[in-house]
């Protein structure tokens, strides 16, 4: 097989399977924020037993969050060795000020989050939850700017060396600050907020299902649809405001997302399609013009089409457009059922609706999978470019390595993550099923 | 002339990270390399929960060390760690089961699954400390580097002896340091048994140094030339000399503390010995090109260099204060709770 397929498909198993985790932590992060913080204000041991609990299940997400992210750290030089010395000059920044801001943070303070209930008081207890929470946050911050500049390269110019071109800094605030970063990190994070919201209320209709726990049950849905209201929308501004960036500078991109061909002005927007690469154009249900408004303001908008853009710099179209489109339903969905369930909620009558409860059961789901969808969506998007318009990814990866390396590591990386998941999921799921209230007893005790 | 200053100050901003990664991970790795010598659950406990708080931060120096290395010398992190392809994934499978194994092992209460993990435990820390022993030996050795920086070796050709050697010394170096470590943190019947572990540890780790030296002298008589160059240099093997023979004496006299410092102390000045030795190179290269990666053609251009030390300078005093601070915070003897592991 080939080098650069192999080594594609594995950045993007170990990427998919560390994203399982970040967003849970960061979201975790705020609502662990807001329960600890109201225990301090109201000191109610509701909310203390509440924080205990999603604090265990934090340490949990935590672990496999740092396992699989420790491989990402080195994997641009094990497996994209060119793309790293070309860009190492401007993307190393980041990932070594990631490690300095953010995991520092993160980790230190984890333990006193999760080990420090009676050796420090409740506020530095609190100081710590935020600090943790924060340090989440900046991670999120520094590697959405480094990967933005790959999307939106700018403050660099192109230098000969011994070795073949580079591209170098010129300015580092211009290139922390390029075009697309505030818009992706602000989604990224609303799109982590949404996963860790969900969370806490999914678990939380599981309980009222259940008939457990009722009074933190409800506390934790309310809690999740808060912090859930916020983020969906946020998701959607945040989401358009990417969008608008893009037409400007990753045209092609856009165009994939919605499988436009022909350039023009009044250009339709596609709620579900299907693309037919072969007659260029697409099948579905579409809004005449919404596209030009969306992106300009005005049906008279221009937007460029795939016509206008080399065959050889063209991503795929149809998984492109798909990716996008079930994010962006889902994102929809999740505004419905969060505004929705919130309203209920605050009526009371959330709590009694056995269907409703179920559907926010699942509903942890939907932003997991946009989560995953809307990386792909970007990543996939982008391609043949590893930097847009500067370095494609097939000239990115590491020259001296054999297929038959890669293939091997690939293999046990997917074996490896599967079983881990696994892992994962049966703790998580004994974790859920112990609930809040600690028994005496708990599984921590001496081996049976 | 700036320029060249800011080359060496990365230099040994790179080698102090890794510094903080071996002296801090060094005591978890090594524990993890005792881990199955306790007995019963209750033991393993104890040593699990006298890592629990600091090993992800620990590790964290070694992720940092690595952004550090991508940012400052690009060339080196991408020849490292595409030429060490297949050992460094293997280094990294061990990284992840030590984490997971760590948080995971005590969740359920089975014999079966503790046994399982403990084992992983024991096992990829082993494992780990002997792939950055060899991945050190390699580097000081030498590689055969393509004038256009990329490794040429196979992965046979780094599994000579000498490697193999620098590997068997990080593992007794970590078991010396994380017995000493848990002499600190344990107490009553288990703290008598793991005092008698020091003695040998040290005598294991002070026969592979000399023997480690003496192969240095024979066959990497440049690795010397900077202390011959300067002989006040030859302060630092000193001082590493008696490091390590103030280890039983502390032991001996009952300071925990300064036995673990002086432990502490003797990987510092191991790793400067190496790193003087080493001096300018990153990776050094004996292949027929003569090609070698150092802090000057390995390096990012001097605007990288100086935006990224004014972040280190703001960040890193700052993590080294809490980081101090934390540590405080869960001094002294191991006491399991609720939320221990
Ligand atoms: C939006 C957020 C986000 C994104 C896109 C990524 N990560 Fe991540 N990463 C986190 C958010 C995060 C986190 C929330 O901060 C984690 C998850 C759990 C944790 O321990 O920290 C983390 C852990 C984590 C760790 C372990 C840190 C430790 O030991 O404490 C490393 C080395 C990386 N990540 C590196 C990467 C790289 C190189 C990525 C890109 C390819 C990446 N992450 C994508
Ligand atoms: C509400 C409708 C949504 C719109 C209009 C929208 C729009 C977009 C756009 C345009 C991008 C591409 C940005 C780029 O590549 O530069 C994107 C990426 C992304 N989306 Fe969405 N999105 C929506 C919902 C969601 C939801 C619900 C989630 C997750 C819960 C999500 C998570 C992501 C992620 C993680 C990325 C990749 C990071 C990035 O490029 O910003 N999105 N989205
Ligand atoms: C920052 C440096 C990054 C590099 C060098 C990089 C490179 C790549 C490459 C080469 C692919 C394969 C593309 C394809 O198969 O079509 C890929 C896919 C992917 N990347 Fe990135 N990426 C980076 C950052 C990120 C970040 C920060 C994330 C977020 C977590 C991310 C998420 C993804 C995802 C989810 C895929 C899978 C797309 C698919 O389904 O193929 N990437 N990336």
């Amino acid at each position: 097989m080939d080098l650069v397929l192999l080594s594609r498909l594995q950045f993007a198993i170990t990427i998919g399977f560390h994203y399982l985790y970040p967003p849970l932590s960061i979201g975790l992060g705020v609502a662990l924020v807001v329960m600890e913080g109201l225990w301090l204000r109201t000191r109610d041991p509701r909310y203390l037993e509440l924080t205990r609990f999603w604090v265990r299940i934090f340490g949990l997400i935590f672990a496999f969050g740092v396992g699989t992210g420790i491989v990402m750290e080195f994997e641009f030089g094990t497996n994209w060795a060119n793309y790293s010395r070309f860009v190492g000059d401007i993307f190393g920044g980041p990932l070594a000020a990631e490690g300095i801001f953010a995991f520092f943070l993160e980790s230190g303070f984890l333990a006193v989050l999760l080990f420090g209930w009676d050796r420090v008081g409740p506020r530095l207890h609190f100081f710590a939850t935020l600090m943790v929470c924060l340090g989440a946050h900046f991670s999120a911050v520094w590697i959405v700017v480094a990967n933005s500049w790959m999307q939106t390269p700018t403050a660099y110019r192109i230098v000969e060396t011994a070795q073949g071109q580079r591209a170098e800094i010129t300015s580092f605030w211009g290139a922390v600050m390029n075009p697309s970063s505030l818009d992706r990190l602000s989604h990224t994070l609303m799109g982590c907020w949404q996963a860790g919201a969900f969370f806490v209320v999914s678990v939380g209709a599981w309980y009222l299902l259940k008939g457990r726990h009722r009074d933190l049950a409800r506390v934790s849905i309310r809690i999740g649809l808060g912090i859930a209201t916020v983020a969906s929308l946020g998701q959607l501004v945040t989401g358009h405001g990417s969008a608008v960036t893009m037409a400007e500078h990753q045209p092609a991109k856009l165009a994939a997302f919605e499988g436009i061909y022909a350039s023009g002005r009044n250009a339709d927007l596609t709620i579900v399609g299907w693309v037919d690469e072969e007659n260029r154009t697409v099948h579905g249900i579409r809004v005449p013009g919404l596209l030009s408004v969306l992106v300009g303001g005005s049906r008279d908008t221009w937007v460029k089409g795939l016509d206008d853009i080399p065959v050889d710099e063209r991503p795929p179209v149809q998984a492109t457009f798909q990716f996008y489109h079930l994010m962006v339903a889902i994102g929809m969905a999740l505004i419905a059922l969060s505004w929705g369930g919130g309203l209920l909620a605050w009526r009371g009558t959330l709590f009694r609706s056995r269907p409703l409860l179920w559907a926010l059961v699942f509903a942890v789901l939907l932003p997991q999978a946009a989560n995953q969808l809307g990386w792909a969506a970007a990543e996939v998007g982008r391609q043949p470019w590893i930097v847009q318009g500067l370095m494609r990814t097939a000239d990115a990866v590491s020259p001296n390595l054999a297929p038959g390396q890669v293939l091997l590591s690939l293999v046990l990386f997917t074996f490896i993550y599967l079983a881990l998941f696994v892992v994962f999921f049966v703790l998580l799921d004994q974790k859920i099923r112990q609930g809040p209230h600690e028994p005496g007893a708990d599984a921590h005790g001496e081996a049976a | 002339m700036e320029g060249e200053l800011l080359n060496i100050a990365w230099y040994a901003l790179v080698g102090a990270l890794l510094t903080g990664y071996a002296v801090l991970d060094g005591f978890d790795l090594g524990v993890g390399a005792l881990h199955l010598l306790a007995h019963g659950d209750h033991e393993r406990r104890v040593f699990l929960n006298a890592i629990g708080p600091f090993w992800d931060g620990n590790q964290v120096w070694l992720v940092t060390g690595g952004g550090a290395l991508f940012a400052a010398f690009p060339e080196a992190y991408a020849t490292a760690f595409s030429g060490f392809y297949t050992a460094f994934i293997l280094l990294l499978f061990m990284l992840i089961f030590r984490g997971i194994s760590i948080h995971v092992r005590s969740l359920r209460p089975g014999r079966r699954w503790r046994a399982a993990w403990d084992a992983a435990f024991c096992g990829s820390s082993l494992l780990g400390s002997f792939l950055i022993g060899v991945a050190m030996g390699n580097l000081a050795w030498g590689v055969d580097i393509a004038p256009d920086f990329n490794y040429r070796g196979s992965l046979a050709a780094q599994l000579h002896p000498y490697a193999l050697l620098t590997g068997l010394t990080v593992v007794a170096l970590f078991a010396m340091h994380g017995a000493i470590y848990l002499v600190m943190k344990t107490e009553g019947e288990l703290n008598r048994r793991v005092r008698g572990w020091v003695r040998p540890a040290i005598i294991f780790f002070v026969l592979m140094y000399a023997v480690i030296t003496l192969a240095t002298l024979l066959y990497l008589p440049r690795l010397a030339e900077p202390f011959r160059a300067q002989p006040w240099l030859f302060v630092v093997p000193l001082a590493s000399l008696l490091a390590i023979a103030d280890i039983p004496r502390e032991v001996h006299r009952g300071r925990e503390m300064a036995a673990f410092l002086a432990s502490s102390a003797t990987i510092v000045l191991l790793l400067l010995l190496l790193g003087i030795g080493m001096f300018p190179d990153l990776i050094h290269g004996n292949g027929p090109s003569g090609t070698s990666l150092d802090c000057y053609n390995a390096a990012s251009s001097p605007l990288t260099l100086r935006t990224m030390l004014v972040l280190a300078g703001i960040g890193m005093p700052l993590v080294v204060g809490y980081t101090i601070h934390i540590y405080r915070v869960f001094r002294g003897k191991v006491k399991l709770d609720a939320m221990s592991y």
